[in-house]
């Protein structure tokens, strides 16, 4: 793998955003498509070891928005929020929740801007602002809590059983 | 306790309090004197960052002194490798999709 399409997360201790920056070899006509056809999206985001998402529902801009990710526990997370903004090939305006807190009404703001590079390649910058730093390191830790954890787990028991049959 | 490292530098009186901290040990009265909050306030403060492991007291005769480690703040670098974890493993899916998406465009574009 190219070691300029690594994937850049810019976590500032004490700031209530966050940005994700990758480069694709792909036009950003198509990056676009990706984030925003839902027989598309479906195809990448999400998948973990054990990890699935179903699109509940993704209308156009103005309308709302509804994923669910499951895990192998047979835990359903769900996320939604309303779509600002769709301009294609180069914006994404976005609010987001996630459905599983104990309380409601942490959103945040989420922009995707897309950057045609040299080459028929892609800079995706992903920017999101919440309302206070701990939904922001909420957001961050998540990861932790639905998924990856399960799949470190899996992975230290895998060089287990390789060490000892080694 | 990772959690409490990250509420612990989300405040701003915490962070300043380990900005002090970093060029010298403080007594508790030499800390405080550096803010306008009361002194049980600061006292509060020092307590959260001392349950997450990010400051250290030590009892020198009378005085009580604080000192910063900053080898919990490693702790937040890690949460952030596991985020970007799963985002990447995202990532690497869609560069699979985008190769699938490129070679059905060339192929449409022979057919025509």
């Amino acid at each position: 793998m190219a070691t300029k399409n690594e994937t850049v997360i810019k976590v500032e201790p004490g700031k209530q955003e966050l940005f994700i920056t990758r480069e694709f070899e792909a036009p950003r006509e198509l990056v676009f498509r990706a984030f925003t056809e839902p027989q598309l999206l479906e195809q990448w985001l999400g998948p973990c070891t054990n990890l699935t998402m179903k699109i509940d529902k993704l209308e156009p801009e103005g309308g709302s928005w509804r994923f669910i990710h499951s895990n192998e526990a047979g835990n359903a997370f769900g996320f939604h929020g309303v779509t600002h903004e769709v301009t294609a090939p180069e914006r994404l305006i976005r609010t987001f929740e996630f459905e599983g807190l104990p309380e409601k009404g942490h959103v945040s703001l989420e922009k995707a801007t897309f950057e045609a590079l040299p080459g028929d390649r892609t800079r995706l910058v992903i920017h999101n602002v919440f309302m206070c730093v701990e939904d922001r390191d909420g957001m961050v830790q998540a990861g932790m809590e639905y998924g990856v954890r399960e799949a470190h787990e899996k992975l230290d028991e895998l060089f287990a059983q390789m060490m000892q049959q080694a | 306790m990772r959690r409490d490292v990250f509420q612990a530098i989300a405040d701003p009186t915490r962070r300043e309090i380990m900005a002090l901290l970093a060029s010298q040990p403080l007594n508790l009265n030499a800390l405080a004197d550096n803010f306008n909050i009361s002194r049980p306030a600061v006292s509060q403060q020092i307590k959260i960052l001392t349950e997450c492991g990010l400051v250290m007291i030590r009892q020198q005769g009378r005085e009580r002194y604080c000192e910063a480690k900053f080898d919990g703040l490693k702790e937040i670098a890690d949460w952030t490798e596991q985020y970007r974890r799963f985002w990447s493993t995202s990532f690497n899916a869609l560069d699979d999709l985008l190769e699938n998406m490129k070679a059905e465009s060339k192929a449409n574009k022979k057919k025509k």
